[in-house]
């Protein structure tokens, strides 16, 4: 069966005043209908970017590889260029949602108007139509008074329920695939753990894929049923979730996991990564993470050789440090 | 008594408020009737929901947010500081001895100032320095301390990443050599890697130079690492505290038991045992009578509905103290 979406060996770059700069290198991934990625990695580590190029709604001075392919149903969203194209990968076919909600509302237009506006320009229905939509919409994600709330504006809901609206708003049009970045980042856990609920009824009830960005391990584990490790714009390994967490391979996803209080084993040091992400203009040559890795070798292949990942378990994907520095994991 | 840094003791701070000029003014009660104790050398820590109150205690705490009622006491090792009837002498002797950490220090400070004139700003605001060569010493020495590069100290803000930042911020707020510390959500906007290091860095101070914490976060597990005591807010009240450890194994009240749940586990085959709790915290303008907790709780008894049981913490194990209405 093919995959919902697949992006392959796909570069991001961006030309600024001191030059180009890396945000994502060679990255390939595949969402499967029902299914979640999760994407974890430190802040710049190039998560959002990745989901921004899937709709196409990075800036003007980005360039995107000739041999780049982002396929969604079949259709290289790369190639997208007309506007009927592009619409459908913006509200169409592909929704997002993020961690501040005021970004999906336009401060001045009633929650309601805008959730109407959206259909309208996606799907063939009447303004009528569209507006029961959205209040059942409202009213699925948990909305009391939904009819009330259709006729407010963002700033007057709660922060729970801002997030609640703004994911009505991105599932109203039934998209194919969801991306979510960091849509959980700013809540309290308590709210946290409604929202995390509810998309995964959300994706169970409409067997939409979801692309899950975090930078939070532990909401990683309760969502994703694959994951992607991201460092400073490549994926250093990436596999089911279980595989991921519990047996980790690669030397930064054992160091985040290191670096995590746990609170199940307060016991175990807090023991950080040593040293800083470099900055995306002096990306590292070879392995990128080999300016901070415990097994680097200063006379090693690790700056020679460039990074690829093999596949180690069924399905579990790996940088080649074997290869470059004799680590197996 | 006397091991005692902090004493709070039934501490009230109300915020007026008025919806528009021809409204009736009404009260936020963002903190109710608080009592704690911080033990010199505690790493004290506070969590609860965004609205709960954290912020405010710390600050009434600091001498920065005015009390409505009750007083709060600083022991020193000579004399106790009052805080609600404290001399311009005794307020000015205060300020160096209780310091808050900044979350960012450039949020709050000029662009244009060198690292070293923000670590040494409270040593000249509050005069405790006699000359620059004295000064340039201590912010040295503190700047040493919090493993700061010495060359840094010449740098402008810019282009420092976080991890950095929030070192500066522990370095101006210790170079007037403070004996109590109020971090509030001072890693909250940190990658783990290097909250993992703040949290070292802070510990290892604390042991190097007597300091005692309190500590505000929101994150219940960087909490149970690193904090001896915790005291749990909802909506201005303490509704259970107690020895970390004790409490996150055996937490009494519903409230605490509902946080913890809801901290999603690392061990995806543990998935949803979250005690889902309906809604959001109440306004405190209205806070409900009776249990603060009950629109929310999830089993309340039959006793909690009515709101007529006063709130007020009970001692069940020694040292943990829950709400009293959560124990009938
Ligand atoms: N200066 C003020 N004037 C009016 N109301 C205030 C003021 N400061 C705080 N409040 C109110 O007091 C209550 C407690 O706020 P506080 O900032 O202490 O919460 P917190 O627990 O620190 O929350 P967070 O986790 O979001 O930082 C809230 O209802 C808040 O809106
Ligand atoms: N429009 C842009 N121009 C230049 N650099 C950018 C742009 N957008 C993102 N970047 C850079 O790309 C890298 C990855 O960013 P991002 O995807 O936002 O990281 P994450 O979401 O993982 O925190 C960062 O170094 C960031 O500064
Ligand atoms: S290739 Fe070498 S330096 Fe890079 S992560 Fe693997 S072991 Fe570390
Ligand atoms: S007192 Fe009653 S309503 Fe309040 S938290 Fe305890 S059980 Fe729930
Ligand atoms: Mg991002
Ligand atoms: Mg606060």
């Amino acid at each position: 069966m093919s995959h919902l979406l697949e992006v392959k060996n796909l570069d991001v770059k961006f030309d600024t005043d001191e030059g180009r700069i890396t945000a994502v290198e060679n990255i390939s991934l595949s969402v499967d209908q029902g299914k979640v990625l999760g994407i974890v990695g430190e802040s710049g580590s190039g998560k959002s970017v990745t989901a921004k190029s899937i709709m196409k709604l990075n800036p003007g001075n980005t360039y995107y590889n000739k041999d780049a392919e982002i396929i969604l149903d079949n259709e290289n969203v790369l190639q997208f260029t007309s506007k009927q194209d592009l619409k459908k990968i913006r509200g169409g076919k592909v929704s997002m949602i993020f961690q501040e909600p005021m970004a999906s509302f336009a401060p001045a237009i009633k929650i309601g108007a805008q959730m109407v506006e959206q259909l309208l320009i996606h799907k063939d229905i009447n303004k009528d139509e569209a507006k029961s939509i959205s209040i059942n919409m409202l009213k699925r994600v948990g909305i009391a008074d939904a009819e009330k709330r259709f006729n407010q504006y963002a700033f007057e809901l709660s922060g729970g329920m801002r997030q609640r609206a703004m994911i009505a708003m991105a599932l109203s049009t039934m998209p194919k695939l969801l991306l979510a970045d960091e849509p959980t980042t700013a809540l309290d856990v308590t709210i946290q753990a409604q929202v995390i609920n509810l998309i995964k009824d959300i994706i169970k009830e409409y067997q939409m894929g979801v692309i899950f960005i975090t930078h939070d391990l532990g909401v990683i584990a309760q969502v994703a049923d694959h994951v992607a490790v991201m460092y400073l714009g490549s994926v250093v390994e990436k596999g089911p979730v279980n595989e991921i967490l519990k047996n980790p391979k690669h030397p930064y996803t054992k160091g985040l996991l290191q670096a995590l209080p746990d609170i199940n084993n307060l016991d175990a040091p807090l023991s950080p990564i040593p040293g800083n992400i470099p900055s995306p203009l002096d990306r590292p040559s070879g392995c990128v993470f080999r300016t901070r890795c415990p097994h680097h070798n200063p006379e090693g292949k690790d700056g020679k050789i460039e990074m690829k990942l093999i596949e180690v378990e069924s399905g579990h994907w790996v940088d080649q440090c074997g290869i470059k520095c004799g680590q197996n994991g | 008594m006397d091991d005692n840094l902090i004493s709070v003791n039934n501490v009230s701070v109300n915020f007026d408020y008025q919806e528009n000029f021809i409204s009736k003014k009404q009260k936020i009660h963002a903190v109710n009737n608080i009592n704690i104790k911080i033990k010199k050398g505690s790493f004290f820590g506070l969590v609860g929901e965004s609205g709960s109150g954290k912020t405010t205690l710390g600050r009434a705490i600091l001498g920065a947010n005015k009390i409505s009622s009750g007083n709060i006491i600083f022991h020193d090792d000579e004399k106790d500081y009052d805080l609600t009837n404290m001399s311009k002498h005794d307020l000015k002797e205060y300020r160096k001895k209780a310091q808050l950490i900044f979350q960012d220090p450039y949020a709050a400070l000029s662009p244009r100032m060198t690292v070293r004139d923000i670590i040494a700003e409270p040593l000249e605001v509050m005069k405790i320095t006699n000359s620059r060569q004295e000064t340039d010493k201590r912010v040295r020495d503190i700047a040493a301390k919090c493993r700061l590069n010495i060359e840094h100290l010449r740098r402008f803000p810019h282009a420092f990443s976080g991890g950095q930042r929030q070192r500066i911020s522990i370095a101006r707020a210790l170079v007037s050599n403070p004996k109590f510390i109020v971090a509030d959500e001072s890693v909250a906007a940190l990658d783990v890697s290097i909250q993992a290091d703040i949290l070292n860095l802070l510990k290892q101070l604390q042991n190097e130079l007597n300091l005692t914490y309190l500590f505000i976060s929101h994150d219940l597990s960087v909490v149970a690492h690193v904090c001896d005591v915790v005291a749990v807010m909802y909506l201005g009240h303490i509704v259970e505290m107690g020895p970390s450890r004790e409490l996150f194994k055996n937490p009494k009240h519903s409230y605490t038991k509902a946080l913890l749940s809801s901290i999603p586990s690392i061990d995806p085959e543990k998935r949803s045992e979250a005690i889902e709790l309906k809604g959001e915290i109440p306004s405190a303008l209205n806070p409900p009578p009776g249990c603060v907790f009950r629109t929310r709780c999830p089993n309340p008894g039959v006793d909690c509905k009515g709101g007529e049981i006063k709130m007020g913490l009970t001692e069940v194990e020694p040292g943990h103290w829950v709400d009293q209405c959560c124990v009938i």
